[in-house]
């Protein structure tokens, strides 16, 4: 049994997370009906900044022309195997970095230029090297989130602790004995962290890609809104992006306290 | 009869801009069962010593001589217990690094821990332990691999003072009962002498032997018990003098 002091606290705390949650609510509640009531009284103008409930009409109208999940889908897609490709790749090359020291100074200046050049100059090259369609818009994103994956995880595994690998050694511990039981199991939390960054990296890249190239995806939904003026289909791209950049991001988190919970 | 022989070991470390000559004319024989303690100056290149005797580093020149087949255990600085391992799974991390997960050792090691009161945290995770049962895990991981021969770097030196006492007493009665040998690098001159059946105390770089004490107390028994002794001052005192610590 708990004292009553004790009661009291676990109270307030209750209280206060509740208090968040529900001003969390209230605020998007609030954005939506003030956006709906001056777009309802002409206070801003519509056709410019849209408003809920046309974008609500224009998901339902997508989704009447089977179009809706079709974008999504292709959106998604790219996404998803950009992000596998470019995490899984990116951790593979760190970890060949991480054991030839050699290989890791040879190639440090290479990913330092890669990394700070801006990837969307690389948009036309792609383009015409792997052609108009989703490949291109995979490679793009692929260059946006791998380089700064390699050295995120390059970095976080060249730091783990000495003293371990000291350890390992002692016990006649090989390369590979020594990534499988110290470097991969020690970065669990920094690899979970680059995924993190990739889901945010690899919309952006996926994103650009459908603006330069592409016949379907959100990307192109917003493109194409923008050139015919349909600020509502533009609105409702960014909308649907939100949503779905944010699941996938909550999906990774869901993992991270999978993995984690039994420490 | 010596188990191990070191004949003038010499290691110098070399950067860009210079060589260090770390260590030079060190020799040192273990005998069967003795408990060895290496003091000096801090930097003085002690544990440098402990590094090349178990392998991880190279001597320049010098020769070691072992008894065959004997084993060596390493046990540095702080437990290094890891986090995702449960107690179990730690002190078995030795044997399958070595392929040697045998019905036998796992046996061996269920025993070590039922013996030395961790039987009840086997399935936890070192988060939940205080650090004496981390540093006692650490000394079963070592011991797991049945080696002959103990080499502790400054073991304790991440331990609070207090904590510290009891671990160098607990690890201490588990090494003699275990009837392991052992060499200790320590900057502690207390731990060393309360410890070590012969203390060797290391010039400033470059290390060199500058003396070697046997150590005899009136009833020797347990590290925090022979701080007790009458003898125990004294040798303090002439170990104090060698290192010369200027601040």
């Amino acid at each position: 049994m708990y004292s009553k002091e004790h009661k009291e606290y676990l109270k307030k705390i209750k209280l206060n997370n509740f208090l968040i949650k529900f001003t969390q609510l209230l605020i998007i509640v609030l954005i939506i009906s003030i956006w709906q009531f001056a777009a309802d009284h002409e206070l801003i103008n519509t056709f410019i900044s849209s408003s809920p409930k046309s974008i609500v009409n224009t998901i339902i109208n997508l989704y009447k022309d089977n179009t809706l999940f079709h974008h999504l889908w292709i959106t998604f897609y790219e996404v998803i195997i950009s992000f596998l490709i470019a995490t899984i790749g990116g951790i593979l090359i760190a970890t060949i970095l991480w054991r030839f020291k050699f290989i890791s100074k040879v190639i440090d200046p290479y990913l330092t230029i890669l990394n700070s050049l801006p990837k969307v100059s690389l948009g036309p090259i792609i383009i015409i090297l792997a052609g108009a369609g989703t490949k291109s818009i995979i490679i793009m994103a692929l260059f946006i989130s791998i380089i700064i994956t390699i050295i995120n995880v390059h970095q976080a595994f060249t730091s783990t602790d000495e003293n371990k690998i000291r350890l390992l050694k002692s016990f006649n511990a090989k390369p590979h004995q020594i990534f499988f039981k110290l470097i991969l199991p020690s970065n669990y939390p920094n690899l979970i962290n680059v995924c993190k960054v990739n889901i945010g990296l690899v919309f952006i890249g996926v994103i650009m890609g459908e603006f330069l190239v592409s016949k379907a995806g959100i990307g192109y939904l917003i493109m194409y809104g923008s050139q015919v003026f349909n600020l509502n289909l533009v609105m409702t791209g960014v909308i649907l992006l939100a949503i779905m950049a944010s699941l996938m991001y909550y999906l990774i988190v869901f993992i991270e306290k999978k993995l984690t919970k039994k420490q | 009869m010596d188990i191990l022989r070191v004949k003038n070991l010499k290691k110098i470390y070399h950067t860009k801009n210079s060589e260090i000559l770390a260590v030079e004319n060190f020799s040192l024989n273990l005998k069967q069962g003795e408990f060895v303690a290496i003091v000096g100056p801090s930097g003085c290149g002690k544990s440098t010593i402990l590094s090349i005797l178990c392998g991880l580093d190279k001597a320049s020149s010098g020769n070691i001589e072992i008894e065959k087949g004997l084993k060596f255990g390493y046990m540095l600085q702080g437990d290094n217990l890891f986090d995702w391992r449960t107690i179990y799974k730690n002190c078995l991390l030795g044997l399958e690094l070595e392929n040697k997960l045998t019905k036998e050792n796992i046996k061996y090691v269920n025993k070590l821990l039922d013996t030395y009161g961790l039987k009840d945290f086997k399935k936890a995770y070192p988060n939940n332990l205080s650090g004496g049962m981390r540093q006692r895990v650490s000394l079963i991981r070592t011991l797991a691999t049945k080696p002959d021969i103990l080499f502790l770097d400054e073991p304790f030196s991440a331990l609070d003072y207090q904590t510290r006492l009891a671990v160098s007493d607990d690890v201490y009665q588990i090494i003699k009962k275990e009837k392991k040998s052992a060499i200790m690098v320590t900057h502690d001159l207390s731990e060393a002498i309360s410890m070590a059946d012969r203390v060797v105390v290391l010039t400033n770089r470059p290390s060199k032997i500058k003396n070697i004490y046997e150590i005899k107390l009136t009833n020797k028994s347990t590290p925090i018990q022979n701080r007790k002794a009458k003898e125990f001052a004294s040798y303090y005192d002439k170990i104090w003098k060698d290192i010369d610590y200027h601040v």
